[in-house]
């Protein structure tokens, strides 16, 4: 058994908000400038050279890349041979949420009651925690900070067995279409298949994070992918939906076993910046 | 894409009528801040029959909340936010003499009517380049419902400030003629 003291916690979640916030990942960049050659619009290269020097401007001066910093997703991975010593751990997460968003200089994003009050809790906290307890003596955290204009222009559905293949591309489709602008295209399409209700849209989110130019392993799947790719870029939505051939980066899908009856389908879209870091203690 | 339009504030009658849908523009001069819950305050205030925190005439106001501003900047990141849950607001605010509004994504059919019918024009900015953006950004100000945090209004003294046309005075409208243009299914 290995103990990890919750102050090693509180120290490596404030370091990753801070680099979630203003350091794109690598591979997310090169996707994003792999896909600039496609472009054909004007408005399109313009945009993409804006995103570029954006991307640049906030790692070189570590500011955030968007002023919607999120709400603070938190993935964790806990080895079962590991014991957090000196405070709860779901404490020690919210304390470095708390600190890095405040050193940080980020966007406290979130408010304490959805419908009746609203006030901002003005430290970012609570964040959003989804633990999986693995074999091992290591804790992964991952970081996913997730704005809410492209949030907000998530789905879910849950379809019949009977409406097969077809029934999915169709709500996978017109999810993208109905959200044209707003997501801030070009964007990342998660999508999750199967499982429950709750099940397809946590499988639609993890989806996000997935290794930018990464496909589902399974071949079926992975065709899923292109052939929905090519769809949406069809579209003509384009970068910030002012028209163009490029409305989205990629289409990440997840699949999981289901009951005999039934077919969830979850759309979980992010922007263009497809922030997360992650650390291993 | 022509050349950059020059647009100063407060915004003429002349200045709206010449700004057609996909001309870029760079925006000098004082532009305002508010999104979700300044609007929600705004709008209470009118019906209560209270004056605003603000002059609306020949205004501009831009969907942003902003991150804070690091010592030694004037604001921090500062992109657009998605402007069509501030479409239940708009029409009003259009009525009292604003005449532009920033943000992203599309309007309803209800803010474009009185677009058209008053004269205002709705400037698309770059959603995610928040960082590039706040270059253009002089000086920042609480003005208003500083209780709000990121969404209190703020006097911003921009100098071209950059953004596109997405629909004009006429209704003419970026998001359906761009996308009509680039639509192949």
């Amino acid at each position: 058994m290995r103990e990890i003291p919750v102050a090693k916690i509180v120290e490596t979640v404030k370091g990753l908000c801070i680099e979630a916030a203003c350091n794109l990942p690598e591979d997310v960049e090169e996707l994003i400038k792999k896909s600039q050659g496609k472009e054909e619009s004007e408005f399109g290269k313009y945009i993409f050279e804006q995103i570029i020097d954006n991307i640049k401007l906030a790692r070189n001066e570590e500011r955030p890349m968007c002023q919607d910093t999120g709400i603070t997703v938190v993935y964790l991975e806990l080895g079962q041979d590991v014991h957090i010593t000196g405070g709860s751990l779901t404490a020690a997460i919210y304390e470095g949420v708390r600190q890095g968003y405040q050193e940080g200089y980020l966007r406290k994003s979130v408010v304490d009651d959805p419908v009746f009050l609203r006030k901002n809790t003005g430290d970012n906290t609570p964040a959003v925690i989804h633990t999986e307890v693995v074999t091992g003596e290591h804790l992964k955290i991952m970081i996913v900070p997730k704005g809410a204009g492209s949030e907000n222009m998530g789905a879910l559905k849950m379809l019949k067995p009977s409406d097969g293949i077809e029934g999915i591309k169709d709500f996978i489709l017109k999810t993208v279409r109905e959200a044209g602008g707003n997501p801030c295209p070009p964007i990342i399409v998660g999508v999750g298949i199967g499982g429950t209700m709750e099940k397809a849209t946590m499988l639609a989110k993890k989806s996000l994070t997935r290794k930018a130019g990464e496909h589902n392993p399974d071949a079926n799947y992975k065709a899923l992918e292109e052939e929905l790719l090519e769809k949406i870029n069809l579209s003509g939505i384009g970068p910030q939906g002012l028209g163009g051939r490029v409305t989205a980066l990629a289409v990440n899908i997840e699949a999981f076993p289901t009951h005999i009856a039934t077919l969830p389908v979850a759309v979980n879209l992010n922007c263009h910046a497809s922030r997360h870091s992650e650390a291993i203690l | 894409m022509a050349g950059i339009k020059k647009v100063t504030t407060p915004i003429s009658e002349e200045q709206i009528r010449d700004l057609k849908a996909g001309d870029r523009v760079a925006i000098s001069g004082v532009i305002y801040t508010g999104r979700d819950a300044a609007h929600k305050n705004l709008v209470n205030l009118l019906a209560e029959g209270k004056p605003l925190p603000l002059e609306l005439e020949n205004q501009i106001i831009y969907y942003v909340g902003p991150t804070p501003a690091k010592p030694g900047q004037a604001i921090g990141s500062c992109g657009p936010t998605t402007s069509g849950r501030m479409d239940a607001y708009a029409p009003l605010l259009i009525k009292l003499g604003l005449k532009g509004m920033i943000g992203k994504g599309p309007r309803n059919a209800k803010v474009i009517s009185a677009m058209k019918e008053h004269g205002a024009v709705y400037f698309a900015a770059i959603g995610g380049a928040a960082a590039v953006i706040a270059q253009s950004v002089k000086k920042a100000e609480v003005i208003a419902f500083p209780e709000l945090g990121p969404e209190a209004i703020h006097r911003l003294e921009v100098e071209d400030f950059p953004c596109i046309v997405a629909i004009d005075s006429e209704g003419n409208d970026l998001y359906v003629s761009g996308l009509e243009q680039y639509r192949l299914s």
